[in-house]
């Protein structure tokens, strides 16, 4: 060990700038490791939650006629028990597994925005908190999980169990998103040297198609939640079909949403098996482009698929066949993943470890299924079982065997790297058959009570109706499966302080997160490996030690600075050095704030929650304030790259490209609506004469929409301008451009406002009218920010943040003006021509 | 792993044989649309159960080899797994099950029976079902009474929130949504007692939101509608 002392100095450099804070401290630490298990820790205990809320449920339909809880207690368990699983159990728990490794796979030290993912924690607790907490005020939400209105509509419920899922979930939806954008970047942009996308672990593809899936599939239930709110607290009757609304609009925008959501917890699980089981194979993966294209294949099929969540709202055969062949496509990729696993595991040389048992349980679960989902996607068929207690069957084998199985596989097999101690295997084998034949026992016969008629969400059934055994049963092996979970949570707990260290590569792993010591450090790396394979492992077995003693790229952290490296997103080559931010209040004042901001709006304390939100936008633009201001490198990093704020292309960039296709998300389904509710709703018809106010073309409302749109146009191109100069190293009257756009914002906020009130909207009286005043606000508000963002570049140029030397904001504030621009077109189109093509006028 | 499983099944299978005949059993079908479900189940199940057993059978014996059975030299990549497990068996199936399906949705629906000529109006509310005979303007409160072996079509509405109207031993469901009309043919074979039952969730009552149907001989059914005007 002759290189002993320098390893341990670069250790001590490395510990001193990346420590995650300690005792009350903890909220400050944003390195990934740390997040990564917080999300683990907080999704297992929200799982603890939603399986007692199903033990509940499934003691109340052990027998027939028995009630000892009544219907409304009932409908808050069971609204609860899918909300908890799928929004604060399956998701998070898998971002958060994302959030741990990838870096860690990719050989990077942290993922690329840190305080984001902090950031994203704290959203994903508090607003988890205040939906459970729901339940113990005894005002949970109780329309069922996907919360159909009417029912969920203010006369119908007119509680405020409703808000608590609507604010709770969007709440929670922020955490998701920022999570989609942060995993995406990291993983495009901070690779390994080397690791051009055709080497990337399958785990990372899986994971890069998840985390797109979020940045499009979740904005559509953002947008339904807020219009279903908006519909609740302010009357505007989007869902409400004597005033031209629809409640199957609701529909549309939730499962928009909610089925990309399934394959977004079934990839990243996936991602675990096609992980574990060339390891256990030993043997490289067979077919992996093929398993590549399949995942990205699946991402896209899934957008086009969520009609079939809806064969019973009347629809034409025509739309029902469509829908029910693009859902059964879905089985191809998935069949080439599975088919790829046999095939690794009959090629290679499998070694038995409790996590094969797991994957195993997998398998059979997983497939059953499978094959379920395509006889529900079958109209005629789906619409004798649809609703009824096949489709919780059906569901709960394809997400807890294809989440929930691959899941604990995937804790078993990581656990050494958590931990640095191994499981045991007794329990662990006797977890997994207390799971697995519970687990079949609750839900294989629950097919059958389907097949019998047995509608979901009854809180009880008469005797006689031959639901009384398979519910018995049922329930039985639900009270087993949760034995099993008790073993393998005891065998979690028990292997911290009981287990035998674990050797370094235990399973004999080909990817790098194993090339580090465990329980790793919050930087991963001593020095940084360049990649020449898929299996950096198995092709260079000393890598570790190389690594460790400093011998690889970027060692220590020079000047006490968190660096990582930047790359090309095709080749992996290295481009920069991102510096990375330290600890810091930011990520949980905000979140802290925001949480305040909820629980006013809950609360009906409007004035409250204004002041909050005031206070939130503060210290959000006062974190993006802070924003390049890390200690910055006095000459050159000794790798030679730049510096990645200096580069004029960072990570940064494509966040906010990202962020911008996620609002953009938001902004389409809004038009969807707008659309919708022009063309389907029966009740139409009688209003379409109603207002001529905005749509009229010459109208003055319409002109000043127009006048908005050049002027956010104006900004934009300013704004291009100066970043184009920028590149050339010109910086004269960088200032003066700046501040150009940022009054061509203002007039075209102005311009719009002038607009909304005088079009004559009655939107608490026409759906349309509702729609066209949210089409509006939501422009006015990326007005008003985009001039916030603008102002504050004109005060940075000022203080020489922004600069021929660092000339990289301004061409990410000029993706928000040309994102305004795009969207004011878009709106002006939607309100003016259209409605006259469609006759409005 | 297998056998257990299946003796599982077979464990089961009395009770399920028994309680087939439920009064809301998708599985005993008393009318064309149900029965054209019912045909598919089998048939579905009678394919899905051989499929699983392959994959997971292919499993077990790929991860029970000891390694060194493993035989060495092979030079194939591999990819015919794919092409054949992941690209032909599920496309065949699908190809298979909609050829099928398509049709039998059209005739579930009786899309080119002739106009029938008996129409019923249901209206679902929190939490009952109030059914209209427009032909001679009664009105019942959860009962509906049908002609047995004719084509009947209902129109579906709702008053509040959506319901779902639900006759399993008839046919498919169809949601009553507010502000929507939808219309669903059922046709009953034989004259008897059935059960209906509100299929979407609707509130705190919908577990009891229960329809009676009551099927007559047509000419019985007829002279009903006659002493009932």
């Amino acid at each position: 060990m002759s290189g002993a002392t320098p390893a341990e100095g670069l250790h001590a450099e490395l510990d001193a700038a990346w420590a995650n804070g300690r005792g009350w401290r903890a909220p400050v630490t944003v390195s990934h490791g740390a997040l990564g298990l917080r999300f683990m820790y907080t999704g297992m205990g929200f799982f603890l939650f939603g399986g007692l809320l199903a033990m509940l449920m499934r003691a109340q339909l052990a027998l027939p006629g028995r009630v000892f809880m009544p219907p409304d207690v009932y409908a808050q368990v069971f609204t609860l028990h899918g909300s908890v699983m799928m929004f604060l159990f399956a998701t998070p728990v898998m971002e958060g597994l994302a959030v741990y490794l990838l870096p860690k796979m990719l050989g990077a030290r942290d993922l690329v925005f840190p305080r984001l993912s902090a950031f994203g924690y704290w959203c994903y607790l508090f607003g988890g908190l205040i939906l459970i907490s729901s339940l113990f005020l005894g005002v949970a939400p109780d329309g069922g999980w996907f919360m159909y209105p009417p029912l969920t509509g203010a006369q119908y419920s007119p509680g405020p169990n409703t808000d608590i899922w609507l604010i709770g979930i969007t709440f929670v939806e922020i955490s998701a998103v920022s999570a989609g954008v942060e995993l995406a970047v990291s993983i495009l942009y901070a690779r390994a040297p080397g690791m051009s996308l055709d080497r990337m672990p399958l785990f990372a593809w899986y994971i890069l198609v998840m985390a797109l899936m979020i940045i499009a599939g979740f904005p559509p239930l953002i947008l339904g939640s807020v219009l279903l709110e908006l519909e609740r607290a302010a009357g505007l009757p989007f869902f409400d079909p004597t005033r031209g609304g629809d409640p199957v609009l609701w529909q549309h925008l939730f499962w928009l949403f909610g089925h990309p959501e399934v394959y977004i917890i079934f990839l990243p699980a996936a991602g675990i098996v096609s992980t574990l089981v060339p390891v256990f194979a030993r043997h490289p993966p067979v077919g992996y482009r093929a398993v590549v294209v399949a995942v990205i294949s699946t991402g896209f099929i899934s957008f086009g698929l969520w009609v079939h969540h809806m064969f019973a709202v009347g629809m034409p055969l025509l739309s029902q066949a469509f829908f029910s062949a693009s859902s059964m496509l879905v089985a191809i990729p998935t069949g080439v993943q599975v088919f790829s696993w046999l095939a690794t595991l009959w090629r290679g040389r499998p070694v038995a470890h409790v996590p094969m048992l797991w994957l195993g349980g997998f398998l059979f679960i997983f497939v059953a299924g499978g094959l379920t989902g395509v006889m529900l996607a079958l109209v005629p068929f789906d619409l004798q079982v649809h609703d009824t207690q096949f489709v919780v069957a059906h569901l709960h084998y394809v997400l807890v065997g294809g989440m929930l199985f691959p899941l604990i596989a995937g804790l078993y097999y990581w656990l050494p790297h958590f931990s640095g101690r191994m499981p045991s295997l007794a329990l662990g084998r006797c977890g997994f058959w207390l799971v697995f034949i519970g687990f079949n026992l609750g839900f294989l016969v629950m097919h059958w009570t389907g097949l019998l008629g047995m509608p979901r969400r009854v809180h009880t059934y008469a005797s006689g109706l031959g639901w009384d055994l398979p519910n018995l049963l049922s329930s039985m092996g639900a009270f087993v499966m949760a034995a099993g979970v008790a073993c393998v949570l005891a065998d979690l707990l028990l292997h911290a302080r009981y287990g035998p260290p674990a050797p370094p590569d235990p399973w004999g792993a080909d990817t790098l997160e194993w090339a580090m010591p465990t329980p790793p450090a919050a930087y991963n790396f001593v020095s940084l490996p360049t990649v020449s394979s898929r299996h950096p492992l198995w092709d260079q077995p000393d890598l570790a030690s190389r690594l460790l003693r400093g011998e690889g790229l970027l060692p220590g952290a020079p000047g006490g600075r968190r660096e990582t490296l930047g790359c090309d997103p095709v080749s992996g080559e290295a481009r920069s050095v991102i510096v990375l931010p330290g600890n810091t209040w930011l990520p949980f004042a905000a979140a802290a704030v925001i949480a305040i901001v909820c629980i006013a709006l809950l609360m009906k304390i409007y004035i409250a929650a204004a002041i909050a939100a005031a206070a939130a936008l503060c210290i959000l633009f006062h974190w993006s304030w802070q924003n390049g201001v890390h200690p910055l490198p006095g000459d050159a990093a000794p790798s030679g790259l730049p510096l990645h704020v200096l580069a004029a292309d960072g990570p940064g960039l494509r966040g906010m490209g990202l962020t911008l296709v996620a609002d953009g998300a938001l902004y389409l389904s809004l038009l969807f609506g707008w659309f919708y509710l022009w063309v389907v709703p029966p009740s139409a018809v009688a209003l379409l004469c109603r207002n001529g106010g905005l749509w009229a073309s010459g109208s003055s409302a319409s002109l000043l929409l127009l006048a908005a749109a050049v002027c956010a146009t104006g900004a934009a191109l300013v704004l291009r301008g100066s970043a184009c100069r920028l590149r050339r190293g010109e910086s004269r009257h960088l200032s003066a451009g700046m501040l150009a756009a940022t009054v061509f914002c203002v007039v075209a906020a102005v311009a719009l406002a002038i607009a909304w009130s005088g079009a004559g909207l009655v939107p608490a009286v026409d759906a349309r009218d509702a729609a066209a005043a949210v089409v509006l606000g939501c422009n006015l508000v990326h007005l008003l920010l985009a001039a916030i963002v603008l102002a504050l570049q004109v005060a940075r140029v000022r203080c020489g943040r922004v600069g021929a030397h660092a000339p990289y904001e301004p061409r990410v504030a000029g993706l928000l003006c040309g994102y305004n621009a795009l969207a004011l077109w878009a709106a002006w189109v939607a309100l003016v021509p259209f409605p006259q093509a469609w006759g409005g006028t | 792993m297998l056998g257990r499983k299946l003796l599982l099944c077979a464990g089961l299978l009395p009770a399920v044989a028994a309680a087939v005949e439920g009064p809301l059993s998708v599985l005993d079908p008393a009318g064309p649309a149900a029965r054209e479900a019912a045909l598919l189940w089998w048939w579905m199940l009678l394919v899905a159960v051989p499929v699983w057993a392959l994959v997971c059978g292919l499993w077990l014996c790929a991860s029970r080899r000891s390694p060194t059975a493993a035989r060495t030299g092979q030079q194939s990549s591999g990819l015919r797994w794919l092409l054949f497990g992941g690209v032909l068996l599920p496309g065949a199936s699908i190809a298979a099950l909609l050829a099928w399906g398509i049709p039998a949705g059209q005739r579930m629906a009786y899309a080119d029976a002739s106009p029938p000529t008996l129409t019923i109006e249901v209206t679902a509310r929190q939490w009952q079902w109030d059914v209209h005979y427009p032909d001679n303007g009664l009105r019942l409160i959860d009962t509906l009474y049908l002609p047995a072996g004719e084509v009947v079509e209902i129109r579906i509405g709702s008053a509040d929130v959506i319901h779902s109207f639900w006759i399993p031993r008839l046919g498919g469901k169809m949601d009553a949504v507010p502000g929507r009309l939808h219309r669903l043919r059922l046709r009953a074979d034989t004259p008897g007692e059935y059960h209906g039952q509100c299929a979407e969730y609707c509130g705190i009552d919908h577990a009891f939101m229960r329809l009676r149907v009551q099927v007559l001989p047509r000419q019985a059914f007829a002279a009903w509608m006659e002493a009932a005007r």
